[in-house]
C-alpha cells in the first residue's frame, strides 16, 4: 500500500495539470472536434489579439507578476534582516501569520472597504480633517493600472513568503552570520542581505515563483480590485470561457494559452530581476558598503510589515460591522443603525454553501494528509527523498496559472461525462491542498528524531505500532497544522470551484465573489465573514485539539 | 548454563561501509554480562554499528556480516524482533506519555492485564526510587531522573543485549558516575551483553570489558 | 454495414423523439406526476440578495405543494448558463442536462432561440396559469426584443427602466427629463452619475436608451442590424457617450459593476442619479434599510425602455416536468403578488388583474408599492427593446472604444 503512495501523490499532482494543459492546448489550434473544430489552425490566436485592448490586459497581469513578486520579497527581506530574533519579530509574526488562513478574496474585500474613497479610512478622517461631506470622486478600488489590485496581492503573499523564509531560518546559520558582519562593521540590514539572504532565497525560490505564477493570474482578487477597462487577462479568460457563443471556446482557449505565456514571461522577467538584484547586492558588498545607518529602513519596513495586518483585520473588522449594520451613510465613522437583518435573510441561505466548503475542504484536507503521510512514511523507509524532483511536482500545480490548465481539465472532465459532481470537486481542490499540506508537514516530519523509533523497536515494537503510538502523536501538532493549513487552501479556491463546480457546487467563497459583483456591502460582509471563520476555526482546532490531548506534557507544547 | 559458544552476541565479520569507504569491520563475541566499548572521534562510524546492530542502519549506509544473538542470526530480523535494548546520548522519553506510560508501553505483551502491567511498571519506578511517579510529565523530570526512567524502560522490554551510544555524556559529572554504576551493574545482573559506544576513556574503564577503537 | 448503420439511426432517432414525447404540458395532471420527486435546477442571476430570498421562498411553496425540489443555480452573468447549453450540447449530451430552468430575456434568448437550445414551442402557452397573464395590453410578453416568444419562454416579471435621486441632496425641479438633459445635468453635476459597465445588462440597457431617443428613425431598431449601416445609424449614441463619459463618475475610467452596486453609490452619497429595471427597486431598497427613506423616483416623460423577463426550460433539460411546474408557480396570482411586494422584490406582474378573481384581485390591490415607488400612470410611455443583434454590436464597439483604458 505505502509503496504506492509516492506515486499517487505525483499523479494527483501532474496528472489533471497535464491533462487540463492538453485540453486547454489543442482548441487553440482549432481541434475540438465536438464543436466542428477538426483542422489545426491559428485563428483562435488571431482572434484573441484581435480583442480591444488585450495588449493593456496581458501587461498589468505581467506586471502584477513581477510587482506583487518584487515588493513582497524585498518587504520580506528587509523585515527578515531588520528584525530577526527580535521580540518585535515575534510579534509581528504573531501578528501576520494569521492572515495566511484569510481568504485572498475575504482579504480583497477587506482592503476595497478600508480604502475606498467611501471606505473606513476616509471617514475616519471626514469632515473633521478633510471637510468631505461625501466621498471625493478618486479612482482607488479598479484603479487603471491595477495598483491597488497589487496591493491586495501583496498583503496576502507577504505572510506567505514570511513563513516560507521562517522555513528556511533554521538551515542557515543566521546567528553566526550577523556577530560576524556586525565585527565587520555592516549595518544589520546590509550584512543579512549580503551574508545570509542568498541561502534562504535559494530555498524559498520556488514559493517566489508560485507567488509570480499566482499574482499574474488571479480571478477573485482582481474581479474585487482589478481595473475594468480593461480588465486583468485572467478576468476576461473567465469571461470568454463563459461566453455563449460557442467559437468563443477556441479564443478562450487561445487566451488560456496566452495567459501561459505571461506567466512565463513574468517568470523570465523575474529571472532577469534575481540577476540584476544579485548583481547589485554583490557589487555593494564588494564595495564593501557597510550602510551601518539603517534605522530608518528598518523601521520602514516594520511600518509596512505592520500595515499588511493592521489594513487586512482592520478591513475584515469593518466587513464584520457591515454585515450587522442598516443605513450607514458617509462620512459617519459607525453605522446610521445596527440591524440583524442581513443576516436573518441570508442565514437560511448560507447552509447548502456552507455545508459544501466544509464538507469538500474536509475530504480533500483528510485524503491531502493521508497520502502526504504514507509519501513520507515511505520515504522514510526507503531513505529517498526524491529531492528537486519532489518539489518539481509540488510546485507544479502552483507554478501553471490555474486559469491555463483548470479551463481544459473541465472540458476533458465533460468529455469523460464527468460533470460537477462532489467528487470531481474534491480531487480538483485535491490538486491545490496536497502540495501545501505536503510543504508545511515535511519539515517537521523528516526533523523528527528516529531514535524514538529505534527505541520504540528495540523495546519489540512493530513498525506499525511505532508508526502510531509514537511517531504520529508525537507529530500530531504539526500533522493538525497542515490541515488546518490544507483545509484553509481549500476554502480560499475560487477559479477551480466555479469552473468545476459549474454553479451547482457553490461553496462560500465563489458566493462571496458573485455576491461582491452586487454591491451590497451587508452580504459580502456576512460571506467574507464566513469565509474567514472557517479556516480561523481550523486552525482553533489544530491548536486546540493536541493542546487537550497533550495538556500535562510540557514538551508537546511547543511545535 | 548456556553453551559458550552461542551464549550473548557475536558480531561475525561486521562491517560497515558508505559510499566507497569502510567505516569499521568488527569480528568480536561478546558474552552474557560483559560489554564491548567501541571508542572513536565523533564522525568515525561508531554509532552506524549501533544502528547495524539493533537492525535501524540508515538505508545510506551499507552493512555486511552476521550477528548473532544466543546462537542466533538475527542480522536478517526487523528491528523489534532483535528485542535490543537502547539507550542513547539523550534519554528520549517520549514526550506525550506519562513517566508511567513509557513503562507500560515497553512492556512485553505477554504481560496481560492493566493492573498487573501498571503494578509492574510502579515497581520498575520503585526499584530505581522513583516511587509514586505514575503519572508524572517526563518533561518534568530532572535529568538523572530521566536517564533513570530511560534505563527501567529498557529493562522492562527484557532485552536480549544493550546498545548504549554515550548515554552518559550529556550527564554532569557527579551524576553521570552514578548513572553508569547504575547500568552496568543491572546489565550485569540481567546477565546482558552490552555494546558500548563512547568516546570517554572513563566510561570504558567502568564498562571493564574489551575496548576497540576505531576511525 | 449498411443495415447495421440504418438501425442505429434508427434506434438514435427513435430515442431523441421518445425522449421529446416523454412530456406534453397540455396534459397538466401527467406534468405533475412526472416532477413529483424532481429537482430543478433553476439558473437565475443571483446579485441581488431580494432575489434570492424569493426564489428561495419559491421553493419552500413549490416542495411544499408540488413535491419539487429547487435548486437556485446562482449566475453573474446569464450567458454563463446559456454557455453550460452550449458546451453539453456539443458534447452530445441531448438528455439529462444540468440546466432545467433559466432565467432569460433578449440577446440570450434570441441566441438559445437560433442555436435550438430550448425546448417548445409552446409549453408556455398550455401552462394552466397563463390564461391570467395580459397579453393584451403588454405586448413584450409575447414578443422579447423583436423576437417573437413562440411559447418558448414563460413570462415572469415587468421591467421599465425608472431612475433614482436622493431627494434630501438633489432638487426635483434640477432633475433631467430625457438623455439631452441628463448630459447638460452631469455637466452640472460632474462624477454623479454612471452607469454599471456594459455588458452588465441594465448597463446594456442605458446604452439603448440613449439610442432609442437619439437615433433618426427609431423604426430602424426593430429589424435586425444592418452592419453597413451600424456606424451611422449609432454615430449619435457614441457622440452622446464621447460627450457623457469626462463628466461621469470616476470620469469613466471605472464603471459600477451592476445596478446594486449603483444604489450602494447613491447611499454613499457618490451617486446622485441612478437607475434600474425595477420601478419598485428604490422602495425595496428602502425597506430593506440600504437607501435612505428620501430616495425617489423619476422617468422620461418622453419615455424609457421596457420589456418582459421569462424562463426557459433547455432543450435537455433533466427535469423538464418539475420545469414546466415551477413555470407555472411563478405565474401564480399568489407568486407574482408576494414578487411585487417592496419588502420581498418589487417586481411587476405579468398578469391581468382584470382576469384575476376577487381574492387573488385582492392581493395586487392591497399591496403597497411603497414610498418611492410610481404609480403605474406615472411610469411614462414605453419604449420597445431593439432587435437583440443591436445589443451585441453596442457592446462590442463600446468595448472596443471605452473598455480599453484612456
Amino acid at each position: 500500500m505505502l509503496r504506492f503512495a509516492p506515486a499517487l501523490a505525483v499523479a494527483i499532482l501532474s496528472l489533471p495539470v497535464l491533462a487540463g494543459l492538453a485540453g486547454t492546448v489543442i482548441p487553440a489550434f482549432g481541434y475540438l472536434p465536438a464543436l466542428g473544430g477538426t483542422a489545426l489552425t491559428l485563428d483562435p490566436f488571431r482572434v484573441v489579439l484581435g480583442q480591444p485592448g488585450l495588449l493593456r490586459s496581458c501587461l498589468i497581469a505581467l506586471s502584477c507578476g513581477v510587482v506583487t513578486a518584487a515588493v513582497s520579497t524585498a518587504l520580506v527581506a528587509v523585515f527578515v534582516g531588520g528584525w530577526s530574533q527580535t521580540r518585535t519579530f515575534r510579534f509581528m509574526q504573531s501578528l501576520v501569520s494569521p492572515l495566511l488562513a484569510v481568504p485572498h478574496a475575504a482579504a480583497a474585500f477587506g482592503l476595497a472597504f478600508m480604502i475606498a474613497p467611501s471606505g473606513f479610512l476616509a471617514r475616519l478622517v471626514s469632515p473633521w480633517a478633510t471637510g468631505w461631506t461625501r466621498p471625493p470622486d478618486w479612482l482607488i478600488v479598479n484603479d487603471t493600472f491595477g495598483l491597488s489590485l497589487m496591493a491586495g496581492l501583496i498583503v496576502k503573499e507577504v505572510p506567505f513568503l514570511l513563513l516560507m523564509v521562517l522555513a528556511a531560518l533554521p538551515q542557515v546559520p543566521v546567528t553566526a552570520s550577523r556577530q560576524l558582519s556586525a565585527t565587520l562593521g555592516y549595518g544589520r540590514v546590509s550584512g543579512f542581505l549580503f551574508a545570509t539572504w542568498p541561502a534562504i532565497y535559494r530555498q524559498i525560490r520556488l514559493a517566489v515563483f508560485a507567488v509570480i505564477a499566482f499574482a499574474s493570474s488571479a480571478v477573485d482578487v482582481a474581479v474585487i480590485l482589478g481595473p475594468t477597462t480593461p480588465a486583468p487577462l485572467p478576468v476576461r479568460l473567465v469571461e470568454w470561457m463563459n461566453d455563449p457563443d460557442l467559437s468563443a471556446r477556441f479564443m478562450a482557449s487561445a487566451g488560456a494559452v496566452l495567459q501561459l505565456g505571461v506567466t512565463l514571461g513574468a517568470l523570465l522577467i523575474w529571472l532577469v530581476v534575481e540577476k540584476l538584484g544579485g548583481l547589485m547586492l554583490m557589487r555593494l558588498a564588494a564595495r564593501g558598503r557597510r550602510l551601518r545607518r539603517d534605522a530608518s529602513v528598518r523601521r520602514v519596513a516594520l511600518a509596512l510589515m505592520g500595515l499588511t495586518a493592521a489594513i487586512v483585520f482592520g478591513g475584515l473588522g469593518v466587513l464584520a460591522l457591515w454585515s450587522v449594520s442598516g443605513l450607514w451613510q458617509f462620512p459617519n465613522v459607525l453605522p446610521d443603525m445596527l440591524s440583524l437583518r442581513g443576516w436573518e435573510k441570508t442565514l437560511p441561505r448560507v447552509g447548502g454553501p456552507l455545508m459544501t466548503t466544509i464538507t469538500v475542504g474536509l475530504a480533500a484536507t483528510v485524503l491531502s494528509t493521508l497520502i502526504v503521510v504514507a509519501s513520507l512514511a515511505r520515504e522514510a523507509e526507503t531513505g529517498r527523498t526524491g529531492g528537486n524532483r519532489t518539489l518539481f511536482f509540488l510546485y507544479l500545480p502552483l507554478l501553471v496559472p490555474q486559469a491555463g490548465f483548470v479551463f481544459g481539465l473541465k472540458l476533458f472532465l465533460a468529455h469523460g461525462g464527468v460533470g460537477a459532481t462532489w467528487t470531481a470537486l474534491v480531487l480538483v481542490h485535491l490538486v491545490f491542498v496536497l502540495p501545501y499540506v505536503f510543504l508545511s508537514l515535511s519539515a517537521p516530519w523528516r526533523a523528527f528524531d528516529t531514535r524514538y523509533e529505534a527505541i520504540a523497536a528495540g523495546l519489540g515494537k512493530s513498525r506499525r505500532a511505532t508508526f502510531f503510538a509514537i511517531r504520529l502523536p508525537m507529530l500530531a501538532r504539526a500533522v493538525f497544522v497542515a490541515m488546518a493549513i490544507g483545509f484553509a487552501v481549500s476554502v480560499g479556491q475560487y477559479l477551480p470551484t466555479v469552473l468545476i463546480g459549474a454553479g451547482r457546487l457553490v461553496t462560500i467563497t465563489t458566493e462571496a465573489v458573485a455576491l461582491g459583483a452586487g454591491g451590497n456591502r451587508r452580504v459580502i460582509g456576512i460571506y467574507a465573514f464566513l469565509q474567514m471563520l472557517l479556516p480561523f476555526l481550523g486552525f482553533a482546532l489544530a491548536a486546540l485539539v493536541p493542546a487537550l490531548l497533550f495538556r500535562n506534557r510540557r514538551a508537546m507544547k511547543v511545535a | 548454563m548456556q553453551d559458550p559458544s552461542t551464549a550473548g552476541l557475536r558480531l561475525e565479520g561486521v562491517r560497515i561501509v558508505l559510499g566507497e569507504r569502510e567505516l569499521l569491520s568488527i569480528d568480536r563475541h561478546v558474552m552474557p554480562g560483559e560489554t564491548l566499548t567501541v571508542m572513536g572521534p565523533s564522525g568515525s562510524g561508531k554509532s552506524t554499528l549501533l544502528a547495524f546492530v539493533g537492525g535501524f542502519l540508515d538505508p545510506v549506509f551499507k552493512g555486511g556480516g552476521r550477528v548473532l544473538c544466543g546462537g542466533r542470526d538475527i542480522s536478517r530480523l526487523p528491528a523489534q524482533e532483535r528485542h535490543a535494548g537502547i539507550l542513547f546520548q539523550d534519554p528520549l522519553l517520549f514526550p506525550h506519555m506519562s513517566v508511567g506510560g513509557n513503562l507500560v508501553f515497553a512492556i512485553p505483551e505477554a504481560v496481560t492485564g492493566r493492573t498487573a502491567r501498571r503494578e509492574l511498571a510502579e515497581a520498575a519506578l520503585a526499584d530505581i526510587g522513583l516511587d509514586g511517579f505514575f503519572e508524572r510529565d517526563p518533561d518534568t523530570l530532572s535529568g538523572g531522573q530521566k536517564a533513570r526512567v530511560a534505563l527501567a524502560r529498557v529493562l522492562l522490554a527484557e532485552p536480549n543485549f544493550l546498545l548504549l551510544d554515550e548515554p552518559f555524556s550529556k550527564l554532569d559529572m557527579q551524576l553521570r558516575d552514578q548513572i553508569r554504576a547504575l547500568v552496568f551493574e543491572r546489565a550485569k545482573s540481567s546477565r546482558l551483553p552490552v555494546i558500548l559506544v563512547t568516546h570517554d576513556a572513563a566510561d570504558a574503564a567502568a564498562a571493564g570489558g574489551d575496548v576497540i577503537e576505531i576511525g | 454495414m449498411k443495415t447495421v448503420l440504418a438501425a442505429l439511426a434508427a434506434l438514435i432517432a427513435s430515442t431523441g423523439l421518445t425522449a421529446a414525447a416523454e412530456i406534453d404540458a397540455a396534459d397538466w395532471s401527467a406534468v405533475l406526476d412526472d416532477a413529483r420527486g424532481e429537482t430543478v435546477y433553476f439558473n437565475a442571476w443571483g446579485g441581488s440578495e431580494s432575489i434570492n430570498a424569493y426564489i428561495d421562498w419559491v421553493g419552500g411553496e413549490l416542495q411544499e405543494r408540488f413535491g419539487v425540489r429547487l435548486v437556485h443555480v446562482k449566475l453573474d452573468d446569464t450567458a454563463n448558463a446559456v454557455a453550460t447549453v452550449v458546451t453539453e450540447k456539443a458534447a452530445g449530451k441531448d438528455e439529462d442536462g444540468t440546466i432545467d430552468l433559466i432565467w432569460i430575456n433578449g440577446e440570450n434568448f434570441a441566441s438559445m432561440k437560433r442555436q435550438g437550445l430550448l425546448y417548445g414551442p409552446g409549453w408556455a402557452e398550455q401552462l394552466p396559469n397563463w390564461s391570467y397573464v395580459d397579453i393584451e395590453t403588454k405586448p413584450t410578453i409575447t414578443t422579447d426584443f423583436t423576437i417573437p416568444t413562440d411559447g418558448m419562454e414563460s413570462p415572469w416579471g415587468m421591467a421599465k427602466l425608472v431612475f433614482f435621486y436622493d431627494s434630501a441632496r438633489t432638487d426635483t425641479a434640477d432633475l433631467p427629463d430625457s438623455a439631452d438633459e441628463l448630459l447638460a445635468w452631469t455637466k452640472e453635476n460632474p462624477g454623479r452619475f454612471s452607469y454599471p459597465q456594459p455588458p452588465d445588462f441594465i448597463g446594456s440597457s442605458f446604452l439603448k436608451q440613449v439610442l432609442s431617443e437619439k437615433i433618426a428613425d427609431p423604426s430602424k431598431l426593430l429589424d435586425p442590424v444592418d452592419p453597413a449601416e451600424f456606424a451611422d445609424l449609432t454615430k449619435p449614441l457614441f457622440d452622446y457617450l464621447d460627450a457623457l463619459h469626462p463628466n461621469l463618475w470616476r470620469s469613466a475610467k471605472a464603471f459600477p459593476k451592476d445596478y446594486p452596486s449603483m444604489s450602494q453609490l447613491l447611499a454613499d452619497g457618490e451617486l446622485d442619479i441612478t437607475f434600474a429595471f425595477n420601478p419598485a427597486e428604490a422602495s425595496s431598497a428602502i425597506a430593506n434599510d440600504l437607501l435612505p427613506d428620501t430616495v425617489r423616483s423619476f422617468t422620461f416623460s418622453g419615455g424609457t425602455l421596457s420589456n418582459t423577463h421569462f424562463v426557459a426550460i433547455p432543450y435537455n433539460a433533466a427535469a423538464k416536468g418539475g420545469a414546466l411546474v415551477t413555470a407555472d408557480f411563478l405565474l401564480s396570482p399568489q407568486a407574482q403578488a408576494r414578487k411585487q411586494d417592496p419588502d420581498v422584490w418589487g417586481d411587476p406582474t405579468v398578469l391581468a388583474i382584470g382576469k384575476l378573481d376577487d381574492e387573488d384581485r385582492a392581493r395586487f390591490e392591497t399591496l403597497d408599492l411603497g414610498i418611492a415607488t410610481l404609480r403605474p400612470e406615472e411610469l411614462g410611455p414605453a419604449l420597445p427593446e431593439p432587435h437583440p443583434s443591436w445589443m451585441a454590436m453596442i457592446e462590442e464597439e463600446w468595448a472596443a472604444r471605452y473598455g480599453v483604458a484612456n
